[in-house]
This record gives C-alpha cells, structure tokens and sequence, in this order.
C-alpha cells in the first residue's frame, strides 16, 4: 500500500440518453428493445447510396426540453455536423452529430447529496446525435452486425470536471435518469443500454507543495449505478499507485480509454494512446439548420412540469418529510403523484409515506410495477393511513390488508371487518379484560410484584393473555399502557 | 497554409480514407494531388476575412418529420446485398477493438 | 414514324392512341441493340421490364383511361439514380451488383407519368469525371466522333439522347454534369436549381451541389421532363416546399419569348474559349439581339475561383459520402482481405477508379485537422464571394449566357495523364453549382469537324420558366437541335 498522499479526485461525466421516440432519429424506423437481427432497418438508416436523413421533430423537442430542466442555454440557431470514421456499426462510416453549433451549451444540475445538501455540477452542452448499431463478437472469430439500433437518436451531455468523489458521480448519474424518467424523455434503464455513463477521471495529486495531474482516463462499458461507483473507486487507487510508480502526468493527448470489468471488478486498459482520431467534422450538407423562435421554446417549455429535486425539496417543507423519506417517494414521478393523492384524500404525510415505500413498495416489487398501478385508489390508501393512525388496525394488519386489495381497491373497513382485524383502542373495554387476567393470573402477578427473575416474561405472558382474550383486537399499544399502569398500582410496587 | 502536399501526407491521408494504394499509385497521386493542391493555392488570392461560409444555397431552416413509425424494410431486403452474413447478421471479419468513437 | 419525333410528340400520338408505345419501346430497344455495342450509352437494358411497362400504358390508353405526362415515352437513366430493377452500378466495381431495395423519387415519378424506362446509362465513377473515361465499367463513345469522348459524367445519358437510343434521359449535375455532355453532344442538358429536384435516390457525390436533370433533343422536352421530376420530396431536406419555390407549369409557357430581354456577359470569359467555341457563342448572342435582347457586360471577379473552391468542397463532400462503400453492408468486398481493416482498405483499393480515389483524398485532406480552415473553411468563404457575383450580376440581367466548354469533344486519353487539366475546363460550369442557380445547355453551332457546341443559360435560383423561354427563344429561330449524327444503320 502507498504512502498516504494528498490527492484531489476530478471527474466530468459523459452521459449518452436514448431519447424515448417512437421512431428513429433520421428515419422512420421504429425503435424497439430487442427486436430481431435487422428488422427494423430501411434504406435510410443502413445508409445505402442515395438515401437521406430527414430529422425526427420530436427528439428535437425532447432534446430542448431536458436541456431546459439543465438549465442551459438553448440555442436559437442550430446545425448537424459530420464525424467520419470507419466502423462496421457505423453503416455510413460517418455519425451525424452537433459540434460548434450545438443545440444548448452552459448550464447546470443540482444533485442532492446523501448528507442532504446540494451540490452543483456543471453542464458545458447537450447535444443530439445517432446512434450507432451493435456488434456481437461472441458467434466466433468475426463479428456480427446488427443495425436496428443504428439512427436511434441520443442526446449527449458532457459535464464539466465538477464531481469529487465516486458517490459524487454515482449520485450525478442517479439524479439525471430521475430527471430524464421525469420529463419523460426517456425509459433510461441503465441494463436496456437507454443511459451511457462514461466517467472521465483524473487526480490532482499534492506532493511537496506542487500539484500533479494524472492523465486523464475515460471508462467504458458500466451497465449500473454500482459499477459507476466502484470503477471510480478503483481508478483512484490505480492512478494514485501508477502515479506513484511512473510520475507521469496529464500531456496533451494522453488520455487513456479503459473498460470496466464487472466479473473482476477492475479497469482494464483499451487503447495506449488515442490513435488522435481525426474527425474531420464539416457541416452535414444533407440536412438544414433549425432555427427556434420564442413561441416554439415557449411551447417547449410549458411541459416542464416540476422537476424531482423540486418536487423533493417541496416535499420536505410542505408535509414535514425528512430528506431520506422525501427522496424515496420523488424518485418516479407517478409514485410522488400518487403519495400526493393519498394526502389529499386526507391521509396524514408521514403514516401515507410510510405505507407507500414500505408495504407498497414490497407489494409494487412482487407485482412487478409501481405503486401507484397496483390498483388501490388514493382515497382507499388513504382510509387505510387513517384507519392505522387511529388505531383501528395495526401496522402489521394493514400490510395484510393492502395485499388483500392490490388490484380489487376493495374498502379496507370491509375487509378488516372480514378478516377480524379490527383492533379495539376502547380503553374502558381494556380495562376489563386487563382486570380479569391479572385476576385469572396470581402467580405471574406475584412474580412481578415481587420483582422475580422471570418478571419480564410474566409480564409478556400476561399481555398475551389480554390480547388472546380480546380475539386479537386490542390495540397493544393500549394493552401495554393499562396493564403497566395497573400494575404500578398494585402493592409491593415501588 | 501548406504550399504542397507531400508523400508523407498522401500516405496519411490514404490511410484516414481507407484505401489501400500500391506504391505506383502513391508514386503517381503524390505528384498528381501535389499539382491540384498547388493550384488550389489560389484561394489565397481572395480576403475573406470578413466573409461568412456558404455551407448551405437553400434558404431554408426547419425541415422535420412527424414521430411517426413507417415499415422498414424485410430483413431479406436488408442483407440482399450484403458481402457476408450469418443468420439475420452482417458478418465482418473480426473487429479487435472497441469503437471509434 | 417514330423517328423525328420528339417526346412530346411521341406522348401526344400514343395519348390519342395513334402510335402505341410497345411501338415505340420497340423501335427504341431494335436501336439500341444495333447501335449500342458501338457507343456504349447504356449499362444495362431491361428489354422486358419496358415492353410490360409499354403494354400496360396501351391497355390504360385503349381503356380510355388517362395517361400521364410522360405516357409510353421510352428513357434512359444514369445508373447513378436507384432503380429496383436490375443494378445501380455509379459506373464502378464497388456496386457492379448492387441492386438498390428502393426506387430514387425521380423514378417513382417518371413510372407514375407513365414513361417507359428503357435502362441505365454509362457515367463517370460516382460522377466524378467531365469525359465518362472515369467509368470502371464500360467505355461510351461521342455518336458524332468515335474517337471522342460524350462528355461527362453523363456522357451515357448524353450519347444515347443523341444517338436516338431513347427519347428522354436523365442525368445528373455536380460541376457540370449534365451540361457539358450536352454540349459535346449536340442537345439539350438543363441542371434545375438546386433544392429543384428531389435527391432522394440520387447517390451522392456533392451533396450541396448535385442535381439530377433531364437531358432533351428539344428545349420543350426538357420543359416537360422538369414538370414531371421537380416538386417537393419529404425524403429530401434539400429539397425546396411548394410555398417557397412552387413548381410552375413550364411546359405551357415555353413557348413565349421575354420581351426586352437583359443577357449579361462577362467578355473576358467567353474569351477563354477555342475559338470556334467563342464564335458560335458570339452569334448566338447576336441573334438573341435580333430578337431584341440587349446585351449589358458585367463582372465576376471571383468566378475564376470556381474551379479551386470547387475541388475543394466537392471532394470534402465525396470523401465523406463515399465512406459508406466499405465491402461490409453491400458492394464489393476484396477477397484479399484477412482482417476488419483490410475488408475497407483493400475493397475500396480495389473497388474505386484512380479518380475517385484522387478526389476522395484530396477531400480527406481538405478536411483533415490542421488544414479545415486553411482549405475547406476557405473554399466556403469563396463560394460566398461567388455567389454574390451572381447576385450582381442578375441583378442587372435576366439570365447570363457564356459557353459550355472551353472546347469541343476531346479525343479519349487527351486529358486522362493531368487530371488538372481535366479539371479547368470545367471552367464555366462550376459557378453553377457552387451557387445553386439553374443553367442550361442548349445546342449553338458545331466546329469545323462537325463537332457541336453548346450554349450556356443561366438564370436566378427557381426561374428555370424564364430559362426554358429564354432557350425556346434561341432554339426556334434556328436547326442545330435538329441535327444529327450519322450512325451506321
């Protein structure tokens, strides 16, 4: 292990978004996950001689909308750009893209970190660009193409160096799929491949009061927010210790690409140095600028809606929610929504929130679906919040209860009564049965009274017997109240 | 700006273009491109400064398509022409690296 | 009886049922059997596709059912536009048996007219050529000299218009294209403005300077040809809306002259001509003033610049568009390649001509870093400054008139060892392009080898009605159009 050393971690983070249009982004062709080898390809996105692009509107707009909610400058004038390079998935051996005239640039996200605070990051642009086809190399030594991903529009969004630690990046990366997922732009499922991230990373590394930057290393190939973390976690450690090792530091053209390896959990080395792609970029001829007046990015803008780190903060002040409970239930759009509605229908924040992320959710997992599509309606979530706060059912009786419900929205009155689960809280019914089991029950009593050794377990014996008397409805939390109190009054009692 | 264009550059720039030349053509384009790009050299004539780049004659902005999903085409149609396949795939010779981009 | 006719006349005697068009299809496709093995005009003839498109047009006619524009009208089309039948070759290797799954609009729309397409015509590789030697393929021939070139790069269309091996074709213009084949060859080129005509199917050398056209024995063809293929295609973001450039009935208008009529002409440019070149255009700027034109001198100091600005933008474009042909997804594949490298570098080595090659490198360099601003940035600037020229010059005029060419038909192999030299005499074309306007060729005379030369007409960018009228003009009052060719049999 090194010596310690001082270090800076410095991280920009590329993101590549499959924006969720029906149709690709040059062509009519449809976008589905999964369909079979080149099906869903024409002439356009094969790019076959003679064929054109012709830009897709909507991911345009989808485009403008997600780099409103970033906070960015929109560009009034916008243009396609050419990148030429040869690659099998790359059907015209060029990606149209947006280079100088990007369709926003200068912006910002605010992240909520774990301790509750927010930290800003730098957005430098966002910009559309196609996507290129797939390559299978697992058929044998050659490699297999399929284009029916080439043409799916993505918008890239480059952040400046702002993220200092592996937490940093991964809750960077969080916080976008949320916002994406918000806006509805995109399905953004990291394992369906519809969100790229791709970490640049270096140190600044302070040793005898110089500073050294390590060059900078791009990673590859990470499939979940885990990955994120962990393959930042090990970069550090690797280019700490090469650092160390080499003294090399940041040159122009040094930077390194690597990918990550889930199975062994490190970062593996892919090019030495970036054979400096030339990429030629020109001005794509085949396709016109757009020019966005202020009416269109009004229109645009109206469908904002209120973004999740808003919804959140709004949360915590508006129902007295903690920053933990707050970011649960503003993580999907339509489970914050549906919380709202149970508090509408008159359900207190807190006892609403709880039954939604803890039952609701375990319910939402094993049904394969969110909370709010389990087919319980705010009003019958809510009955069952207020049932449970006054104590008409227990915690553990409404769990049941809400399983009983999902998909019938039966009223949970009905079926407490049905499965006997209503608790009584009438304390003078208690009383009664508190009085006639410490009379049924002199040994235990004695045993408490005297303070014996198996005091406690008495004790627990005799709450037992209440609520075996009760056929299960008294409310415990009463039960223990009274059968304390009266045996603090028996004598013998200090 | 360069006056010429050199062996060296040509053999560069055959290979961002792909193209594989024997050494009588690179013989026979060096002196032929060096020619071309001497003449072109003439551009230089002209101030340009404050001159815009015509990119594009039309004078036209804004041209889209609907989102809508249009039939695309049989997969037999899309490997017709295909040099080598396998199953419902284009099929190249191995590729050692990951992308270009 | 068919011989003579020109389209129009064609389609009007099989409209009102007099001639039928499997007569017509038939005659053409008897010539084209005698006489194309000696020309080398068409690739490929698609014998039986044509007489079922001509039967189907007879039983539309004999039904009473009406008929487009173009009905039975048998024509040739560069084999740089796709077709789904047969195969769309661009003259090279690299696509000798490609068969394109889809059909250019052009041709959805010459079938939709009812034409009849008869096959597709020689060109130089990807267009990149003024001479059709470039082609991989095949060799074509001037049917008023063998032993010269038709011009190029569609010197197919061009020679089988000539030749009467069909009654309309269609080419396509990047720097001259359409023109100058026209002009060897003693007829009728018009290169639409750009955004005219749809793309869409046209493989691309230039995107922001290709064209496709018709190629005509007669201004009035020509006018009907561009009714048919101009309008708006949604497939094509280049091509121009109905609201902003609506397609007008040129046919029906052709015939009336602009009556004080403004021709511009820059003197020091028609002087760069061979001088039979320059006389022919000299007379036929005299007699458009018998006819009441005034004649008004302008500059152009930039247009000398074309050919530079040119070579530069058009190659960058090429270099790029021509990416695609990579033996992986169709077209040639080398069987000398053993790894994912080689299949690109040794199928296109193999595949490409000497000429694309060249261009397709000196575009890469044009936009290669450390040379973008020097070269391509540069040349965009110029076409600017040329572009402004016209717009001057138009400002003064109606339309420009200047030659064609520098000369006439060349013999093969004279221009083949400096590609350069190639290159300048695309001296009055390229301006055309570089700005978008429209021009024409139009039959003006012949040199004293009986070889023809051509009339450049250029006008504003969407007035190709005025265009037409302005050649209608000329070609009225005077019978080279009607010449042609001796050819054995």
């Amino acid at each position: 292990m090194a010596a310690k050393v001082d270090y800076k971690l410095i991280v920009g983070l590329e993101i590549h978004v499959h924006l969720a249009t029906k149709s690709k982004m040059f062509c009519g062709c449809e976008l589905v996950y999964g369909g079979s080898p080149n099906s869903r390809v024409c002439p356009v996105c094969l790019g076959m001689p003679g064929s054109l692009p012709v830009m897709n509107k909507q991911a345009y707009e989808f485009a403008v909308l997600t780099a409103t909610a970033l906070n960015c400058q929109i560009a009034r004038l916008t243009k396609w750009d050419r990148k030429n390079y040869y690659y099998p998935d790359l059907p015209k051996n060029y990606q149209i893209t947006q280079y100088d005239l990007p369709l926003s640039h200068d912006g910002f996200i605010e992240i909520p970190l774990e301790d509750g605070t927010i930290k800003r990051i730098g957005i430098i642009r966002a910009h559309l660009e196609e996507d290129a086809g797939k390559n299978t190399h697992e058929m044998g030594n050659f490699s297999a193409v399929d284009l029916n991903r080439a043409g799916a529009p993505l918008l890239e969004i480059v952040t400046a160096p702002d993220l200092n630690s592996p937490a940093e990046v991964r809750l960077m990366a969080q916080e976008l799929q949320r916002i994406v997922r918000y806006l509805g732009v995109s399905e953004a499922d990291m394992q369906k491949g519809h969100m790229r991230f791709e970490p640049n990373v270096n140190l600044h590394i302070y040793k005898e009061g110089q500073t050294y930057k390590t060059p900078i290393c791009e990673i590859k190939n990470l499939n979940s927010f885990r990955a994120i973390e962990r393959s930042v976690t090990y970069e550090v450690q690797r280019q700490l210790e090469e650092f160390l090792e080499t003294g090399k530091t940041m040159q122009m053209g040094n930077k390194r690409t690597y990918g990550w390896d889930d199975v062994h959990q490190v970062t593996v080395l892919q090019r030495e140095k970036e054979e400096s792609h030339d990429y030629r970029y020109f001005p794509e001829p085949d396709l016109v600028p757009v020019e966005l007046n202020d009416i269109w990015l009004e229109q645009i803008k109206s469908r904002l809606g209120e973004l999740p780190l808003q919804k959140q903060q709004r949360f915590i002040g508006q129902y007295g929610l903690s920053h933990y409970d707050a970011a649960v239930l503003t993580a999907d759009k339509a489970t914050a929504q549906y919380f709202e509605a149970v508090v509408q229908a008159g359900a207190d924040a807190k006892r609403a929130c709880n039954l939604i992320t803890q039952t609701g959710q375990k319910l939402a997992n094993q049904n394969n679906t969110t909370v709010d599509k389990l087919g319980i309606s705010p009003q019958n979530m809510a009955k069952l919040a207020q049932m449970t706060d006054k104590g008409q059912i227990s915690t553990s009786a409404a769990a049941q209860i809400m399983a009983a419900i999902v998909g019938k929205d039966t009223n949970p009155e009905q079926i407490a009564k049905a499965e006997n689960l209503l608790q009584t809280s009438d304390a003078g019914a208690i009383e009664a049965l508190v009085n006639q089991v410490l009379a049924e029950n002199a040994d235990a009593v004695k045993e408490i009274v005297s303070k014996g050794k198996k005091a406690q377990k008495a004790v627990g014996f005799l709450m037992g017997q209440i609520i075996q008397k009760s056929k299960g409805q008294a409310n415990p939390k009463i039960v223990s109240e009274i059968l304390n109190r009266k045996l603090a009054q028996l004598p013998g009692q200090s | 700006m360069s006056q010429n264009i050199n062996r060296q550059q040509v053999e560069k720039v055959a290979h961002l273009s792909r193209l594989d030349l024997t050494e009588q053509e690179l013989e026979l384009f060096s002196g032929q491109l060096s020619a071309i790009v001497e003449y072109i050299q003439k551009l230089n004539e002209l101030k340009t400064d404050d001159v815009e780049p015509l990119a594009h004659c039309l004078p036209i902005h804004n041209v889209f398509r609907q989102d809508t999903v249009r039939p695309s085409l049989n997969v037999e149609k899309a490997l017709e022409n295909a040099p080598d396949r396998v199953d419902d795939f284009f099929k190249v010779p191995q590729i050692l690296e990951e992308s270009g981009a | 009886m068919l011989e003579g006719l020109n389209a129009i006349q064609l389609r009007e005697n099989i409209r009102s049922g007099k001639i039928q068009s499997r007569q017509a299809a038939e005659y053409a496709l008897k010539r084209i059997e005698k006489l194309n093995p000696s020309i080398g005009a068409y690739l490929n003839v698609f014998a039986d596709k044509a007489m079922e498109q001509a039967r189907a047009i007879d039983a539309k006619v004999a039904a009473g059912k009406p008929v487009g524009l173009l009905a039975g009208v048998p024509i040739a089309v560069k084999d740089n536009i796709c077709y789904t039948e047969g195969t769309t070759t661009c003259g090279s290797k690299i696509l000798a048996n490609f068969r394109p799954p889809y059909n250019a609009h052009v041709v959805e729309k010459l079938l939709a007219a009812d034409a009849v397409i008869l096959g597709k015509t020689n060109l130089d590789e990807f267009a990149m050529g003024s001479s059709t030697e470039n082609s991989g393929l095949q060799k074509t021939v001037n049917p008023w000299d063998k032993s010269r070139v038709p011009g190029g790069s569609s010197g197919g269309s061009a020679a089988a218009m000539a030749a009467g091996l069909c009654f309309a074709a269609l080419g396509s213009d990047t720097g001259g294209s359409i023109r100058q084949p026209a002009s060897f060859c003693g007829i009728v080129g018009l290169k639409p403005t750009y955004g005219r005509v749809s793309r869409y199917g046209l493989v691309a050398y230039g995107s922001s300077l290709d064209q496709i056209g018709p190629l005509t024995t007669c201004v009035e063809d020509a006018a009907m040809m561009l009714q048919v293929i101009a309008g708006h295609d949604q497939r094509d973001s280049t091509s121009v809306d109905n609201q902003t450039a609506p397609v007008t009935d040129y046919l029906s208008q052709v015939e009336k002259p602009i009556d004080g009529l403004k021709i511009a002409i820059v003197p020091e440019l028609i002087d760069k001509a061979e001088a039979s070149v320059r006389n022919a255009v000299r007379a036929a700027l005299e007699l458009y003033k018998k006819l009441g034109a005034t004649l008004v001198e302008v500059q152009m100091p930039h247009f000398d610049y074309s050919i530079a600005a040119y070579y530069v933008i058009a190659t960058a474009e090429a270099s790029s568009n021509l990416a695609r042909y990579d033996g992986c997804h169709y077209g040639y594949r080398s069987p000398n390649a053993h790894d994912y490298i080689e299949v690109y570098s040794k199928s296109r080595a193999e595949g490409f001509g000497a000429e694309v090659k060249r261009r397709i490198m000196l575009g890469t360099f044009a936009l290669s870093s450390g040379y973008y601003d020097a070269y391509y940035l540069k040349a965009l600037k110029v076409r600017n400054l040329i572009r402004r020229d016209f717009t001057n010059a138009f400002a003064k005029a109606d339309c420009l008139m200047m030659p064609v060419a520098p000369s006439t038909a060349f013999k093969f192999g004279e221009k083949m060892d400096d590609p350069l030299q190639m290159y300048l005499a695309d001296v009055y074309t390229l301006a055309v392009n570089l700005t978008g306007v429209p021009g024409i060729s139009i039959p003006c005379g012949f040199d004293d080898k009986k070889l023809p030369i051509g009339l450049q007409i250029i006008s504003p960018a969407f007035s190709e009605d005025k265009l037409l009228r302005i050649g209608r003009m000329f070609e009225s009052k005077t019978d080279y159009h009607n010449q042609r060719p001796t050819l054995q049999g």
